[in-house]
C-alpha cells in the first residue's frame, strides 16, 4: 500500500509540530532581525490567515478574486460589534466574524462565479469597491464612515453588564480575562494560525482539494467527467472568504477599530502579491509572501538616512555618501519600489514563486548527491 | 419504432450557414459496437457533441435508455451514464496520471458535491487500488506520479480512455481514440478496445482508420455533409457503391 505518495505531505503530524514549533517561536527567530515585537507578530500571524485562505481559493481552483479585502473588512466591523453590544471577550467576535463574512462570501461568490477567468475577477472587484463605497456612505449608521467604527464607554455590552461591574474607561479585548494586547494577543493569532493552516493541509490532502485542483487543471473536462463544477467552486469561495472574516475579525481582536480603509482595493491585492510572491498554489507560499511584505512595509519602511549611514559605516568616505543616497532609495517610503523589483523578479524567472526557487534548489543539490 | 438503447432522432445543426447535421436518425443497440465514418468535417464530432451537452441540436432529440438528454447540462449527462473521449486530448495536464484517473473515479459519488474535505486521499483505497489497476493495464503504471501533460499524444489519448473507462459508463462515446498514435501504439489501443468490447459495453466510435472500423465495429453509419448516407454491417458497407464515391470524393486517411 503505498497510496500516500498521491498525498502533498504524507506525514501530517509532523508536519503539524514543526510548523507550530516554527510560529510559536517566532518572537525567538525574528529577534535577530528586529521583527520581534508583538505589533508586527501579529500581523504576520493574521495576514497569515488570510493568505492561506485566499490560497484555498487562487492556488487550488485559479479562481482569482479582487475582493477578498470585503470579507477581511466584513469580520473588522463584525466584530467591532460585537465588543460594542455584547462583550469584550474575543470569541464570540470571531465567530461572528466568520458567520457574516461567510454570508458575504456565499452572495458575493454565488453571482461571481457566474463567469470565470478575467471576468470573475472584474466581478470581485466590482463588488468590492461597491461595498468600499458604501462603507463610506449609506452605511454610515453602521460603519461611522470616514471616521472608522470604534469603542465607546458609552456601548451597552449586555452579555459583560451580567457579569462584571461597569469599569471606568474602555474595557480591552480579552478572552475569558485573559487580555488580548502584546504577546497574549499574538499567540492567540498564533494558535489560529496554527488551526488555518492544518484546515488548508487536510483540504489539499483531501478528494476535495483534488477536485478543486483539477477543476484548475480543466475545469471543462471536469464537466464531462460528470462533475457539477459550481458548488465546489463556490465551496472554495466561502472557506476563503470565511478565513479572510476570520483574519479581519483577528485585526479587530487587537486593535479594536475598524475602518472602510481595510476593503479598499489595494488590500485586495496586497494578499493577492502575497500569495504569488511566495507561490500560488503551495502550502507554505502564502506565508513566505506575508513574511516579506509585511516586513518590508515595516521594517524597511523605517529606515532613514540616519540608519543607512551607521549601516555603512564601513564603506570609504569619499563613497560613503554616495552609498546612502542611493540605498536610501530602497528604503523607508521607498520601500515600494523594493517589493516592486523583488516581485518583478521573482514573477520572471520564478512564476511559481519562491518555493518553485527552493524546488530548483532542491533538485540542484539531489542531482549533485547523485554524481 | 419502439425506443431502443441509445437513438438519435431527426437531429438538424446549423453553424452560419453551414448545415453540420441535416436529419440525423441513429440507433444503437445495446451491447453493440457502432461505428460513424465518413470524411472529415462531415459532421461526426459535431454530432457526439449534440449528444453529451456540449452543443444543443437546432430540432431533434437524443435519447438514452428513453430519457431526452438534449437540454441536460455536460455532467448530468455523464452521471446517467455517457462517457466521452475526445478528439484532442481532454485531460487534467498540471496532475499526476494515478489524480488523472482518480477523479473520474470519484464522479459517481461526489460529482453532485461533496464537501469531504477532512478526508484524506489516503482514506480512498479501493478507488487508488482501481486506479493503479487501470494504469497497469494500460501499461502507464510506472509512469503514474508523473505530470499528464508531459505525456506523448498517444500516450494522453490512452490515459483518456483510462479516465473514461474507469467510470464504467454505460454508453462510451469515442472520437477517433487512434488519430495521431504510432502504429504500435494503434494496436496496444484496439486490444485494449477489443478487451471492452467482450465486456458488453455499448460504444459509438468515430475513426478513419478502416482496419480499426471493421476489426471492431457490429454496425457501421457512413456520415457524409451532414447526412447518413448509409448504414449496415462491416460487409454491407464494404460493397456499398454510394459509400465508395463519398470516399473517393473526400478521401482522407490520416
Ligand atoms: N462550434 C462550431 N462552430 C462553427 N462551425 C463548426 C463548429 N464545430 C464544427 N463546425 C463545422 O462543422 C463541420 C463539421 O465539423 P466536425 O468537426 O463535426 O467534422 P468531423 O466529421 O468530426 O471531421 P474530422 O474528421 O475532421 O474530425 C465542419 O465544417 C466544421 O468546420
Ligand atoms: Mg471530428
Amino acid at each position: 500500500m503505498k497510496n500516500e505518495k498521491i498525498l502533498k505531505s504524507n506525514n501530517i503530524p509532523l508536519y503539524m509540530v514543526i510548523f507550530s514549533v516554527v510560529v510559536l517561536t517566532m518572537p525567538l527567530w525574528l529577534e535577530p532581525i528586529g521583527a520581534a515585537y508583538p505589533d508586527l507578530l501579529q500581523k504576520f500571524a493574521i495576514f497569515g490567515i488570510f493568505a492561506v485562505g485566499f490560497n484555498i481559493l487562487f492556488g487550488l481552483t485559479g479562481y482569482l478574486s479582487f475582493g477578498h479585502a470585503t470579507f477581511l473588512g466584513v469580520g473588522s466591523y463584525t466584530a467591532v460589534w460585537s465588543f460594542k453590544l455584547l462583550t469584550m471577550n474575543v470569541l464570540p467576535a470571531i465567530i461572528f466574524s466568520m458567520v457574516l463574512a461567510g454570508i458575504f462570501a456565499l452572495l458575493i461568490g454565488y453571482i461571481s462565479l457566474r463567469r470565470s477567468g478575467i471576468y470573475f475577477s472584474i466581478l470581485t472587484l466590482a463588488f468590492a469597491q461597491m461595498s468600499y463605497n458604501l462603507a463610506y456612505s449609506v452605511l454610515t449608521p453602521i460603519t461611522n464612515g470616514e471616521t472608522g467604527l470604534q469603542l465607546s464607554k458609552n456601548d451597552p455590552r449586555v452579555v459583560d453588564g451580567l457579569f462584571v461591574e461597569v469599569g471606568q474607561g474602555i474595557p480591552s479585548t480579552n478572552l475569558f480575562g485573559l487580555e488580548m494586547s502584546g504577546y497574549q494577543g499574538f499567540y492567540f493569532c498564533a494558535v489560529l494560525l496554527i488551526i488555518a493552516f492544518y484546515i488548508s493541509l487536510k483540504i489539499f490532502n483531501s478528494p476535495f482539494g483534488l477536485n478543486l485542483r483539477a477543476i484548475k487543471s480543466n475545469q471543462t473536462r471536469m464537466s464531462y467527467t460528470g462533475y457539477n463544477t459550481k458548488p465546489y467552486l463556490l465551496a472554495a469561495f466561502v472557506i476563503s472568504g470565511m478565513f479572510a472574516g476570520l483574519a479581519g475579525g483577528l485585526l479587530a481582536v487587537t486593535d479594536p477599530l475598524a475602518g472602510a480603509e481595510r476593503m479598499q482595493w489595494t488590500a485586495s491585492g496586497e494578499v493577492v502579491l502575497m500569495t504569488i510572491l511566495g507561490g500560488v498554489g503551495t502550502l507554505l507560499g502564502p506565508l513566505l509572501g506575508v513574511g516579506i511584505i509585511k516586513y518590508l512595509e515595516n521594517i524597511f519602511s523605517s529606515i532613514g538616512v540616519k540608519e543607512l549611514g551607521d549601516f555603512f559605516s564601513f564603506v570609504p568616505d569619499s563613497m560613503h555618501a554616495f552609498v546612502v543616497d542611493f540605498s536610501s532609495l530602497f528604503v523607508g517610503e521607498g520601500w515600494h519600489l523594493t517589493l516592486g523589483l523583488l516581485f518583478m523578479i521573482i514573477v520572471i524567472f520564478l512564476p511559481g514563486g519562491i518555493m518553485q526557487g527552493f524546488d530548483k534548489i532542491k533538485n540542484l543539490m539531489s542531482k549533485k548527491d547523485k554524481e | 419504432m419502439e425506443s431502443s438503447f441509445f437513438q438519435i432522432q431527426g437531429v438538424n445543426k446549423t453553424f452560419g450557414g453551414l448545415k453540420a447535421l441535416n436529419e440525423v436518425n441513429l440507433n444503437v443497440e445495446e451491447g453493440t459496437v457502432h461505428a460513424i465514418i465518413g470524411p472529415n468535417g462531415a459532421g461526426k464530432s459535431t454530432l457526439l457533441n449534440c449528444c453529451i451537452g456540449k452543443l444543443i441540436p437546432d430540432t431533434g432529440t437524443v435519447t438514452f435508455k428513453g430519457e431526452n438528454v438534449v437540454g441536460k447540462t455536460a455532467y448530468q449527462i455523464n452521471q446517467i451514464g455517457i462517457a466521452r473521449v475526445f478528439q484532442t486530448p481532454e485531460i487534467f495536464p498540471e496532475l499526476s496520471l494515478i489524480e488523472n484517473v482518480m477523479i473520474p473515479a470519484f464522479a459517481r459519488r461526489d460529482g453532485n458535491f461533496k464537501l469531504n474535505w477532512f478526508k484524506s486521499l489516503m482514506q480512498e483505497d479501493t478507488i487508488y487500488k482501481e486506479a493503479t489497476d487501470i494504469l497497469e493495464n494500460f501499461g502507464l503504471k510506472d509512469q503514474m506520479m508523473h505530470h499528464a501533460g508531459n505525456m506523448s499524444r498517444g500516450d494522453k489519448r490512452r490515459l483518456e480512455l483510462a479516465m473514461s473507462l474507469i467510470q464504467h459508463p454505460k454508453l462510451l462515446l469515442l472520437d477517433e481514440p487512434t488519430a495521431g498514435m504510432a502504429r504500435h501504439d494503434t494496436n496496444k489501443t484496439i486490444d485494449t478496445l477489443k478487451k471492452i468490447k467482450e465486456s458488453g459495453m455499448t460504444k459509438i466510435i468515430i475513426e478513419h482508420d478502416m482496419h480499426v472500423v471493421f476489426s471492431l465495429a457490429d454496425k457501421i453509419s457512413v456520415l457524409a455533409q451532414g447526412a447518413i448516407i448509409a448504414e449496415g454491417t462491416p460487409d454491407e458497407i464494404k460493397g456499398n457503391p454510394v459509400v465508395q464515391e463519398a470516399y473517393l470524393g473526400g478521401a482522407d486517411d490520416e
